[in-house]
């Protein structure tokens, strides 16, 4: 297939509205996936990532905006695109009555190709998956990371050259987690194009080459993971104070030290640092010479939570948007 | 990982009906895969039969044998009943993200739903032959011909053929399968009920006698009984038979319809 365009994926100004307009899922995204990468929307519950993969994957007719996925036009040529996409889902979506090697050669028949081709390849699949010794087995009895490699394998009968992974480790235990970041990284290795949505940093980080950040339906921040972690500072310190009081003056004696979020909750505080160990050092000189003792200290690597602090004032797991800005610096942040 | 996908050059009719016999056969396989809803789908019309011929019946007159009035009215509704598993059937599929699946594949967009509706078709066959045979069992004498038994059971497969894609939309509809479920209760008891099925409307209070002779069950019900006694039943088979074919021409788009806004 000779493709003349560019990017994988292309959207424009994608917006998708529910209850006749109530609800904005999408408030205008574009976005532009290059090829041969992963590429990650990475973004907390209710931010619209999922609704995004499925208008891409043709699942879900957007309210407007316009969007070619290999080269073609998703909700005019659907047929074509979906002939070049594999999508799996976030539950692992495997008929549970059939076996392993049932489900996949189902999935390859829906994609119109021939019978022996889908048997040979469901093999092919489900022993480089791991799954040979369960393939007669029903996925009733499969555990949760069986499942997700089923569904990740049942999506790439067709070999299709842009794969939609919608949370793919949400709920994995880290094992699992790490094998299917493994499967990712090889199927990228072999030249597919993945667009992945993730409510996790370390995966983000560990797969994608370039991210994009939604909150509400909107792009709040895009580059490469190192970009967005440079912008984000390297490190958080929290500090834990005796009191509330003692805790709301230590943060004004030390919030000089970064630029970056810093935020009180009760007796604890969590600052975003830039230089990590010397600027702790900093904090805890000027604790000490204002006399205000610690009864905790931890550095810690920043998560997705920090990210959205740092972007937009609250926290991840926050979808309304009513949110206490008390005590918070934030800073938008641009690439 | 990656190599030449071999894309087969059926014409788009073909893979249609690839697709829904792929699809319909999938449903089967988990119908014989889980005995025990199926056991419990043959139990239920049996427990009726018991029950009409051996604990009301002795008080229902009819002015025939009431076992041969029971039966054709049974297997009416055990079709009728069969057909609300489309509803279960699409809810689950609905909430264990198959259906989100299926859509970002290159398949039939009507095959879910034919797949489905078919599938649900054949396990009434099934059901229809075992509660044939207890009725055999219990004393069931039709006196109509074989071929007019198999004309009337063609008339109720296909009106509950028909019914089934209404519960089809109300399976897209449903929040679970439980909910399917619970929604369809309210529309198929009274038709069922409020019908020809047990005992003869004439005994009904006159202000319901209206709806319980006219009504789309009762008309069925009436023609597979003539069908099947070999009894006068006038213009009922057509009747039956419109209302199948009215049900599927409206409620067959519906269906379609729910079935491209069932994913948000």
């Amino acid at each position: 297939m000779v493709d003349v365009t560019e990017f994988a994926i292309e959207a424009h100004d994608i917006v998708k509205t529910f209850n006749d307009g109530e609800f904005t899922a999408l408030g205008g995204v574009s976005l532009q996936v290059p090829r041969g990468e992963v590429f990650g929307l990475l973004g907390p519950n209710g931010s619209g990532k999922t609704t995004m993969v499925r208008i891409l994957s043709t699942i879900l007719a957007p309210t407007s905006g316009s969007a070619t996925v290999n080269g073609h036009d998703v909700f005019k040529e659907s047929d074509k695109v979906r002939k070049s996409i594999g999508f799996a889902g976030q539950f692992a979506a495997v008929d549970e009555n059939l076996t392993g090697f049932e489900n996949m050669r189902m999935v390859g028949l829906l994609n119109h190709l021939d019978r022996k081709f889908v048997e040979q390849r469901a093999h092919e699949l489900l022993a480089s998956f791991g799954l040979t010794d369960a393939a007669n087995r029903r996925t009733r009895t499969y555990s949760g990371g069986m499942r997700r490699r089923l569904d990740l394998a049942a999506a790439l009968v067709a070999s299709p050259p842009i794969l939609f992974l919608d949370e793919p480790t949400t709920g994995l235990d880290p094992q699992s987690r790490q094998e299917l970041w493994n499967i990712i990284e090889n199927l990228v290795e072999s030249g597919t194009t993945v667009l992945l949505t993730t409510q996790y940093l370390e995966e983000a980080d560990r797969l994608a080459k370039q991210l994009v950040v939604l909150d509400k339906g909107k792009i709040i921040a895009q580059g490469t993971s190192a970009e967005l972690k440079a912008q984000l500072g390297n490190t958080v310190l929290v500090l834990t104070f005796q009191s509330p009081t003692d805790a709301t003056k230590g943060a004004e004696i030390i919030k000089e030290i970064s630029s970056k979020t810093l935020n009180i909750e009760g007796t604890v505080v969590e600052m975003t640092i830039d230089k990590g160990p010397s600027s702790a050092a900093d904090a805890l000189r000027r604790l000490d010479a204002s006399g205000i003792e610690l009864s905790g200290l931890v550095m810690r690597e920043p998560s997705l939570d920090d990210v959205f602090l740092n972007l937009t004032g609250h926290k991840a797991e926050e979808v309304s948007p009513s949110v206490p800005t008390k005590g918070r610096r934030t800073r938008k942040v641009r690439s | 990982m990656t190599m030449t996908t071999p894309v087969s050059t059926r014409s788009a009719f073909r893979w249609a009906i690839s697709d829904v016999l792929v699809l319909a056969r999938r449903n089967l396989i988990a119908l014989l895969r889980t005995p025990v809803a199926l056991v419990f789908s043959i139990i239920q019309p049996i427990m009726f039969v018991v029950l009409f011929r051996y604990v009301f019946g002795g008080a229902i007159h009819t002015g025939t044998n009431y076992v041969n009035y029971l039966i054709p009215g049974i297997l009416v509704q055990t079709t009728i009943f069969g057909s609300v598993s489309t509803a279960i059937g699409l809810a689950e599929d609905l909430q264990k993200g198959l259906i989100e699946r299926f859509r970002a594949l290159p398949m039939a967009r009507m095959a879910v739903l034919a797949g489905r509706t078919i599938s649900d078709l054949s396990r009434n066959i099934l059901v229809l032959v075992v509660i044939t045979s207890v009725g055999f069992l219990v004393g069931f004498r039709p006196g109509g011909g074989i071929v007019a038994y198999v004309q009337a059971s063609l008339l109720m497969l296909s009106f509950a053929y028909a019914l089934s894609w209404g519960f089809a939309f109300i399976g897209l509809a449903a929040p679970t399968s439980e909910a399917a479920q619970a929604m369809t209760f309210p529309l198929i008891f009274p038709i069922t009920f409020a019908s020809a099925i047990f005992v003869p409307v004439q005994t009904m209070p006159t202000w319901l006698q209206g709806f319980a002779t006219n009504q789309p069950v009762s008309v069925t019900a009436e023609a597979v009984r003539g069908l099947m006694l070999g009894t006068p039943h006038g213009s009922t088979s057509y009747v039956s038979l419109l209302w199948a074919l009215g049900a599927v021409v409206i409620l067959g788009p519906l269906a379609v319809r729910k079935f491209r806004q069932a994913i948000k």
